[in-house]
């Protein structure tokens, strides 16, 4: 059977097909799917973890336990997992363990586009990467065989375009693999420092046999043709080249790290002109510079953002696509938006009103920061806000708390920020945390994780209790409330901004996106009453527009949410009638 | 024979990804090489968003660049506007004539540009105009102008009718099957200038 998938849900079949048993993961963008999918096979336990670093572990335990394991997460998801990472790399593995990881070239849903092989190298894991939706499915199942053969977690390395785009997949039956036998073996799984000397050189040789497999691996291949023109490439950029390049000759890496000397010295021999094209970082390039080869990569080619055919032909063949209409009209820029009825907006609303300084976290409410509502200062990383908020603390002085917050998402705060809090607790901190309470992890597209009660699978669980959680870390003042209630929202930012301790604010309201929050009817400006005074047009919701003369509601736009008429002092805007879910 | 390239822009949140996940399942019936590349994250948020479809004998990238779209189906006119370089001199151009103000025009930062669909048909000879969001309230759900503008499309392929009705059936949930498919009708109806 032959299936169209997006490069995600072929690693998930993949996983399924190799006959893993464990997967682990947390959400982010692009790696997200991976785990939705696997989810969806029974024959595969599979969670949310609250981070990178504890879903790894979850996959290391797992394959020490002699099952095949899975774990996804985004380019930047391995630098919180690098800990285990660095060292499951000397302790091997018993059950094939296979890493996903999702690099994001070009940002289109992330903070910074780290290339996930200098990491891996640094790990001195294997790395593969595959072009194409068919290749995800076919190196998942190669790296699993990889893992066990070589003793090694693997890295399956995706990209955006890879992992998001949908292709041709043939299906095979799923492995009937058994559970390799669980034996204690101290010296290679317990890593301190008189085993992990043991480990170190079985890891460098390990390497080197990998090198070895890569020279003959089906993985790798060469494509003849041409011989005037030679590319070494990988993962979606051997796409683009194709297009380009046509019938040139093509060393297509799969295995990516680490590289094989002779394959590359051999296929350079053979060609006049040798590229070597690979978004982001010149891990290749730098290789073949290494054996002395004379090739053109980065000198023409950018190490920044997504590449693309045209990118190609622009800048290695000096050949520039034109423009074939006369329209020269600009479009206006469409930056993503805080949704209608999205429960941040109320809460940056009042931010903003009441000046605030506010330290960032990583969620759709990072969008809090573009305007109107303008209101965060710093975005870094995932659990950064509770930090950061207390080193302005620590640098300004008392003072600066008492007019600064921090923000970050009810998933976040279970990620990476309750560590940030008990640091605050600790080290006689005063910063008030506001916690975004809407019951779900959003940006990724509505995840479950521990405070939502509920398991990957749907299942009912035990729910974090965020009251209690700050509580017992020794915050005396933790105050609940809806940030739609403004007025009594802003009263409570002022009263603990105030406090001279340390307090969270955990502003709770449901996603609107949620299938159980019902809003509605939609609103409507009543122009006889709308005084154009724009106090509405300050809550950026998208579906408030200002067409000059009047301002309107967009009622394909509005789903009723009842936040913009309690910032009119005019009661202009009314209900309308009719319903957007 | 050289590759259909197809693409979807519109606005994150109007269904592009459902009616690229229509028309993914409708190219993989022709028994071509497939791929489908679209835009998740962030950037779904209201923004703008695109879904690249191309099938042929062989196809390398999943995406279409500059005067490589052989038909564009634009969910929302500014959208037009953005993607029209993408587009073939003799491409379908199918408009929703649909207006979705992005944030700096709501601010008034930015103005949003005028008379769109009649500056895009000075240059291209193939472009239909459509009242997709009209077409499907009357339906009975604003929500369906995904499955309407494939409709539109589908009257201008030659891929036969129950191909896409079989894709429809096959990718909308149960619950929203009706009115999809009552929509689709509507799209597939439509006469330009009715």
């Amino acid at each position: 059977m032959k299936k169209l998938l997006l490069g995600n849900e072929a690693i998930a079949r993949g996983v399924y097909e190799a006959g893993a048993t464990v997967a682990a993961a947390y959400p982010g963008t692009p790696s997200t799917e991976i785990t939705e999918n696997i989810a969806k096979y029974d024959e595969i336990y599979s969670e949310w973890a609250p981070n990178e670093k504890v879903a790894l572990e979850v996959a290391i335990g797992a394959s020490i336990g002699g099952a095949r394991a899975a774990c996804a997460m985004k380019h930047v998801g391995l630098n919180v997992a690098a800990d285990p990472l660095f060292t499951a790399s000397y302790t091997g593995v018993n059950g094939g363990l296979v890493i996903f990881v999702a690099d994001d070239p070009g940002m289109h849903s992330s903070q910074n586009e780290q290339d996930t092989r200098i990491l891996a190298r640094g790990a001195k894991v294997p790395v593969l990467e595959p072009s194409d939706s068919s290749e995800c499915k076919e190196f998942t199942k190669a790296a699993f065989k990889i893992s066990e053969e070589f003793d090694t977690p693997v890295i399956v390395r995706l990209t955006t375009r890879v992992s998001h785009s949908q292709g041709m997949v043939e299906f095979a039956e799923r492995e009937n693999y058994q559970l390799k036998p669980y034996e204690k073996n101290v010296s290679k799984y317990v890593m301190m420092p008189g085993m992990a000397k043991r480990r170190h050189p079985v890891v460098e040789e390990r390497t080197l046999k990998l090198a070895e497999f890569a020279e003959t691996s089906h993985l790798n291949r060469i494509e003849w043709g041409d011989k005037k023109v030679g590319i070494i490439t990988s993962g979606i950029t051997y796409e683009y080249a194709k297009e380009v390049f046509g019938n040139a000759s093509y060393l297509k890496l799969g295995m990516v790290h680490p590289l094989s000397q002779k394959l590359i010295k051999d296929f350079a021999k053979e060609v006049e002109t040798l590229y070597v094209i690979e978004e982001l970082d010149p891990v290749i390039e730098e290789y073949c510079l290494q054996l002395g080869l004379k090739v053109i990569g980065k000198s023409k080619l950018p190490l920044v953002g997504e590449y693309s055919a045209n990118l190609l032909r622009e800048k290695l063949l000096g050949e520039k696509v034109e423009k074939t209409n006369e329209i020269t009209e600009e479009a206006p820029v469409r930056p993503p938006v805080l949704c209608p009825g999205c429960p941040h907006r109320a809460t940056f609303y009042v931010l903003k009103k009441l000046k605030l300084n506010v330290s960032g976290d990583i969620g759709c409410y990072t969008l809090g920061a573009l305007a109107p509502l303008e209101s965060v200062d710093t975005t870094i990383c995932m659990g950064a806000s509770v930090g950061v908020a207390h080193g302005m603390e620590k640098a300004r002085g008392k003072d600066m708390a008492r007019k600064t917050v921090a923000v970050i998402g009810d998933s976040t705060f279970i990620h990476s920020g309750i560590t940030g809090l008990i640091d605050i607790v600790y080290n006689k901190g005063t910063s008030t945390v506001i916690i975004l309470d809407n019951s779900i992890t959003g940006m990724t597209g509505h995840q479950q994780n521990p405070t939502t009660g509920f398991t990957i699978k749907g299942e009912p669980t035990r729910q974090v209790d965020l009251l209690k959680l700050c509580q017992a870390v020794g915050i005396d003042r933790v105050r609940v409330c809806d940030p739609f209630d403004l007025v009594g929202f802003e009263k409570v930012v002022k009263e603990e901004i105030a406090a001279d301790e340390p307090s969270v604010i955990i502003a709770q309201r449901p996603c609107a996106l949620l299938k159980h929050v019902k809003y509605g009817p939609v609103l409507t400006i009543n122009q006889d009453k709308c005084t154009k005074c724009r106090m509405c047009m300050r809550l950026g919701c998208p579906a408030i527009v200002d067409r000059g003369d009047h301002i309107e509601i967009n009622a394909t736009q509005c789903v009723g949410c009842d936040l913009c008429p309690k910032v009119c002092k005019f009661n202009a805007i009314e209900k309308a009638g009719g319903q957007n879910e | 024979m050289s590759n259909l390239n197809i693409m979807i822009v519109g606005v994150g949140g109007q269904g592009t990804l459902l009616a690229s996940r229509i028309l993914g399942d409708v190219a993989l019936s022709s028994g071509l090489d497939v791929k489908v590349s679209e835009v998740h994250g962030m950037a779904q948020r209201g923004g703008s968003v695109v879904t690249y479809v191309k099938m042929g004998e062989k196809v390398y990238s999943p995406v279409i660049e500059k005067n490589e779209a052989d038909i564009i189906l634009c969910f929302e006119k500014l959208e037009a506007l953005r993607w029209i370089d993408h587009a073939k001199k003799d491409a379908t151009i199918v408009i929703n004539n649909q207006r979705i103000d992005p944030m700096p025009v709501i601010i008034g930062k930015a103005k949003y540009p005028e008379d769109i669909i009649n500056k895009i048909k000075a240059d291209y000879n193939n472009v239909v105009d459509v009242p997709a969001l009209d077409l499907a309230k009357k339906c009975g759900n604003t929500k369906s102008v995904n499955v309407v503008m494939i409709g539109v499309m589908a009257q201008h392929s030659q891929i036969k009718k129950d191909v896409w009705v079989k894709a429809i059936e096959k990718t909308v949930k149960p619950q929203f099957l009706e009115v999809n498919l009552k929509a689709f009708e509507a799209g597939f109806n439509y006469v330009a200038g009715k």
